[in-house]
């Protein structure tokens, strides 16, 4: 980075963190919730844009597309099940939320002061397990980018958690929601004459490029930002898009809910499969060293990435490759099906259920 | 880097930002909906084709100019579709436009008469 | 130098598109704030990447390009019709009652 980089992003983070308390502080004053919504989707943005200024790609991509995309829209599924119209709360129940509060956020503050300043070459994150990660990255793996292999090859265990975690809020979500519309959802007021061919032109046009971005993400994680996680929120957005323009009733009809609910799970019996694999084949759980026997790993071609002479870790590669697609279909399917267990319900269903 | 491709590419990217930026006093500063709507919509469209094609007249021809030409193609499909998705809820919901500085359409009273009859219910 | 001139006008714009999303009197407003700060994002992931010397950060740029809209789609959705299940009309479904 030359200087004038790093003097515009101490400007660039000083103007981002203005506009951060300033939606935050609109978050937290407007009466509208159709507008905290908004604002909490462009707060997500502007923490995206902070998160690439220090270089922090892949955790940009999941900030961008989850904390604006998603989120937004699930957040919105969840308004329709409110009652519409404001709510009188006495101040005097506010008081002990409040001391909480403050209390926890002096707390944080007091913790923040303790870090190692950012970049540090001596704090623990750069010095002991981080630096060793990215110094043996190239010979234990050989992946370009350090943090998929950190999050799918040192610390699989780890994502394997997480993507049952998710599978897990999926089938929860499905349970108390259901899954779909009901038949009994209102009719909209419409006008007459009004209708929405561009964005139904439009929308036809951008689903299929939406898929085929996702999987370019799932397979370029290996070599720049992405990976299973990012891919499988921009796989979930295409069948949200197609369900928010042509209707929930056209979009179980393509995709049904048993199916789905299937593709989630098959998520993470490829991930734990693979682990199964390995351990079947002399290793440790998740040991992708033992991804392959010995004769299978000897039929692949060495020219297969291209560099033939450039030794490579197939059973890193491949065990890598087979985990992020395991997350990418349990992430998408969980996605989906949550957006559909919150769109399908509608503001009277909610009083019937009172 | 003083050769020309670094001043035209950078002098395309100022522009382009300048036109974003005329377009953001546009959407503070004009009366009614449909003019921020229409302000914002094509200085953004405006404003990404320059810096885009900036960025890719500093870069060179590389991989990277193809994935400039696909932000450039999205921005181009979607920020219209919405602005014109925007403007059509605005108008069936009963928003109407002002016209000129002082004048408003025969009948109304104010900006943004009677979107409460129509939407769905939702407090602005 | 250039670039870095570039992303303070960027910035600036978004805050001028906060202030609108704050004070909008109506939803649309609103939605319209947001999503031209969406598309300001994009541009200013781009810009941010030449000027670090990164243009792999290019990948979230078209990535959020493409989810920009859907989020608008969904608010506008939200505020016009207060359902997220119900389609969009086609003309077919209205030319009927057409004036």
């Amino acid at each position: 980075m030359n200087a004038i980089a790093l003097e515009a992003s101490f400007a660039l983070n000083v103007a981002l963190l203005l506009m951060l308390v300033a939606i935050a502080a609109a978050i937290a004053w407007t009466r509208s919730l159709v507008a905290a919504i908004l604002l909490m989707g462009v707060y997500s943005l502007a923490s995206a844009v902070w998160l690439v200024v220090m270089d922090a790609a892949d955790v940009a991509f999941t900030e961008a597309v989850v904390g604006a995309g998603v989120s937004t829209v699930v957040l919105l599924g969840a308004t329709l099940l409110v009652r519409p119209g404001p709510v009188r709360v006495d101040w005097r129940r506010a008081i002990a939320p409040a001391v909480l509060v403050v209390g926890v956020g002096a707390l944080l503050v007091l913790a923040v002061s303790g870090l190692a300043s950012f970049g540090d070459p001596s704090s623990p994150a750069n010095a002991h397990v981080g630096r060793s990660y990215l110094v043996e990255t190239p010979n234990d793996i050989g992946i370009p980018n350090v943090v998929t292999a950190v999050l799918a090859s040192y610390r699989g265990f780890d994502t394997l958690g997480e993507t049952v975690v998710v599978f897990a809020a999926g089938i929860g979500v499905a349970l108390m929601l259901g899954f779909g519309p009901r038949s009994s959802l209102p009719q909209p007021p419409v006008q007459p004459g009004e209708h929405h061919v561009v964005l139904r032109v439009t929308a036809r046009l951008l689903i299929p490029l939406i898929i085929l971005f996702a999987f370019y993400v799932l397979f370029h994680g290996d070599l720049g930002a992405g990976g299973g996680f990012q891919a499988g929120v921009i796989l979930a957005v295409a069948p949200i898009l197609h369900a928010l323009v042509f209707g929930l009733h056209a979009t179980t009809a393509a995709i049904p809910a048993g199916f789905v609910r299937g593709v989630a799970a098959l998520g993470v019996l490829v991930f734990a499969g693979v682990g199964v694999v390995c351990m079947a084949n002399g290793g440790g759980f998740l040991d992708y060293d033992r991804l392959f026997m010995p004769r299978v790993e000897a039929m692949i071609p060495p020219g297969l990435l291209g560099d033939p002479t450039y030794s490579h870790n197939w059973g890193q590669h491949f065990g890598i490759l087979l985990v992020e697609v395991g997350v990418l279909l349990t992430v998408s399917s969980t996605m989906v099906t949550i957006f559909c267990g919150f769109a399908g319900r509608a503001t009277h269903d909610v009083g019937s259920a009172r | 880097m003083a050769d020309a491709t670094h001043w035209i590419g950078g002098g395309l990217v100022v522009a382009g930002t300048l036109l974003t930026l005329l377009g953001g006093v546009g959407v503070v500063r004009f009366p009614d909906v449909y003019t921020r709507i229409h302000a914002a919509s094509l200085t953004d469209t405006g404003g990404a084709t320059l810096v885009l094609i900036g960025l890719g007249i500093l870069s060179g021809f590389t991989l990277e100019t193809l994935k400039l030409a696909f932000v450039w193609a999205f921005v181009m499909l979607t920020t219209p579709a919405a602005a014109n998705a925007l403007a059509n809820a605005a108008f069936s919901a009963g928003h109407k436009p002002r016209i000129g500085a002082f004048q408003i359409m025969k009948g109304e009273s104010s900006e943004g008469a009677g979107p409460a009859q129509r939407d769905g219910g939702v407090a602005p | 130098m250039l670039l870095a001139a570039g992303v303070a006008g960027l910035v600036v714009a978004m805050g001028l598109m906060i202030w609108r999303a704050i004070a909008g009197p109506s939803p649309y407003d609103r939605m319209l704030a947001g999503n031209s700060f969406g598309t300001k994002t994009v541009l200013l992931i781009a810009v941010i990447g030449y000027l670090f010397g990164r243009p792999a950060f290019l990948d979230i740029a078209i990535a959020y390009a493409l989810i920009n809209f859907v989020t608008t789609i969904a608010l506008m959705k939200f505020v016009r019709y207060r359902t997220l299940a119900q389609p969009l009309c086609s003309p077919q479904d209205t030319e009927a009652k057409d004036g």
